[in-house]
């Protein structure tokens, strides 16, 4: 029923967030695809020249891209299989009658809410520390040596740090999945004689796949990203056993001071997230016409 | 997934859920207690911990030592001023979307949201060149764009779903009725989309509260909010536990509390509307 003047009026009202989204997409990026193009050292103002595919054969020949490349992979693989599975677990137990339901089910979300640097800190220190940590005192009781998580197992350690700020995002958008299911299907099902298993596979799983898809999409557009909580625990190494795609851009180009490369780095990695964004965005998508 | 729930095994779930929400929340209710403890109690044993005396010395030496109070009200200002100006932005064209849809409506929505996609360090070396070029380095005003800017397509997803739950006849008869634009705003659509605004900004603060790339990047000590003032004790400051520990409390305190009251909106806003 909207009128020609009510049209205009909407169109004027869109175009703020319109035209500052657009630029905001258009002008770092257009900056970052024009960089990876060009010899350019921020230690060496004015040498600008043109450099062509160059950056971008430095940037993936260099010996540190492939470990960085499979870090990033193992640490978006590490922590979707934790989330997954363990928001999976967990969604089914809190869906359970009990006692204190409020208060666990706030228990299980509070990670959510603790900012990156905080919660990498205090694993680092209060956990993984290999002097003081908690896991050295439990393992000096039990008569192990302490062991330095995070010289010995630095991705590893990290996936752990990220999985546990991830597990209540999983957990709680399972849950609120889990909460719409039919009830009165699973008691049919159950008179019927279907056991708990059946149940689990022929009702809640496909149930919950809608949901599963969403978290793992969306997860996996910020697990690329993962940048502080590598920078205060281990800095990308030892070596570069932890560093993954974000960390090497920004090593590359603020700490080594290469713009070129970084920016070649930068596109690479925006390619990457891209591919994963056109599977989120068809799922969004058909949302939307529903 | 039984309905049929004797006690017996309501008791067992009741343990086991209470231990895996404990083992969850531990590492955050120990930062609590190592932050009432004084800096050799600290890093005694688990029992040697909770044992030892209590005391607000590590909050005071906070306070006293560094500019802790400055961070804080970065903070707030970063994620209060960034979500305001993402409103102020994002109301107007939500409202249009919503109430009048064009034909071009759903691409628009879904390229705003592609927008979000892009991992931010594709374009972390021109808006850190950018940011040098134009002395927005260290500054809230700089900051407060970007935060704004990165989350602007969630403010508008958000507002577009709750939005589109109110019913358009209503509208409808207010234009009957002779109401124009500014008042059919004014005085029927707000009132009930506050719930729907409320619970974005409250979502969008903690969101903007704790974004770890562009504050770690584009701030050194001014405009420095939490996240990058507890980054500084990754060094060897790491070392002093209690201190580390009152910091972190008072940085996740406040929005810890703001986060258990939008929990649900936690859901819809992340998802984009895919859950609800």
């Amino acid at each position: 029923m909207a009128t020609e003047h009510s049209r205009t009026a909407a169109r004027l009202m869109v175009s703020p967030a319109v035209i500052l989204l657009f630029l905001w997409m258009i002008v770092p990026l257009g900056m970052t695809i024009y960089f990876s193009f060009l010899r350019y050292n921020l230690l060496m103002p004015g040498m600008e020249s043109w450099a062509g595919f160059d950056n971008y054969y430095y940037f993936i020949t260099q010996p540190a891209f492939k470990s960085a490349l499979v870090n990033t992979l193992l640490l978006v693989a590490g922590v979707l299989l934790i989330t997954v599975f363990g928001g999976i677990a967990l969604a089914l137990l809190l869906d359970q009658p009990f006692r204190g339901q409020g208060i666990v089910r706030v228990m299980v979300i509070a990670p959510f809410f603790v900012m990156p640097t905080v919660s990498a800190l205090v694993w680092k220190n209060m956990f993984m520390n290999p002097v003081n940590g908690i896991f050295a005192h439990i393992s000096k009781s039990l008569g192990f040596q302490p062991f330095d998580f995070l010289s010995h197992a630095p991705l590893a350690s990290i996936i752990l740090i990220v999985a546990w700020s991830w597990l209540p995002f999983a957990t709680l958008i399972l849950l609120t999945a889990l909460q719409s299911l039919d009830r009165e299907q699973m008691e049919a099902a159950e008179m019927d004689g279907a056991n708990w298993l059946n149940r689990f596979i022929y009702l809640t799983l496909p149930h919950l796949t809608r949901s599963i898809t969403v978290v793992i999409l969306i997860q996996t557009i910020f697990l690329l990203s993962v940048f502080a909580e590598i920078l205060v625990t281990t800095n990308g190494g030892p070596g570069t056993a932890s560093t993954n795609l974000p960390f090497l851009v920004y090593a590359q180009s603020l700490l080594n001071f290469d713009v070129g490369g970084g920016s070649a780095g930068g596109i690479i990695a925006v390619i990457l997230a891209n591919i994963v964004a056109v599977f989120l965005m068809r799922m969004i998508g058909k949302n939307l016409e529903s | 997934m039984s309905r049929k729930s004797t006690p017996a095994r309501q008791a067992v779930v009741t343990v086991a859920a209470w231990t895996v929400g404990f083992l969850i929340f531990f590492p955050i209710l120990w930062i609590f207690i190592l932050s009432f403890k004084t800096e050799g109690d600290a890093i005694r044993t688990p029992l040697g911990v909770l044992t030892s005396g209590w005391t607000f010395e590590s909050y005071h030496e906070v306070q006293e030592r560094s500019n802790y109070l400055l961070h804080f009200w970065n903070s707030v200002v970063l994620s209060v001023g960034s979500t305001i100006l993402a409103l102020v932005i994002a109301i107007p064209a939500a409202w249009a979307m919503a109430f009048v849809p064009g034909k071009r409506t759903k691409d628009l929505l879904m390229w705003m949201l592609s927008t979000k996609m892009m991992p931010a360090v594709g374009v972390l070396v021109p808006m850190y060149l950018l940011f040098r070029d134009f002395g927005l380095l260290d500054t809230r005003i700089g900051l407060v764009v970007v935060l704004t800017l990165i989350n602007l397509p969630i403010v508008i997803w958000m507002l577009y779903t709750y939005f589109k739950e109110i019913p358009g006849e209503i509208l409808e008869a207010a234009r009957m009725d002779g109401a124009n634009l500014r008042s059919e705003i004014l005085y029927i659509l707000t009132p009930m989309a506050v719930p729907g605004i409320a619970s974005t900004l409250l979502l969008n603060i903690i969101l903007a509260w704790n974004e770890a790339f562009w504050t770690l990047q584009l701030t050194t000590s001014n405009a420095a909010p939490l996240t990058q003032f507890i980054a500084s004790y990754s060094s060897p400051e790491g070392l002093f536990y209690a201190k580390l520990s009152a910091a972190s409390t008072m940085a996740i305190a406040p929005i810890l509390i703001l986060g258990w009251f939008s929990q649900k909106q936690l859901v819809r806003g992340l998802t984009f509307g895919a859950v609800k």
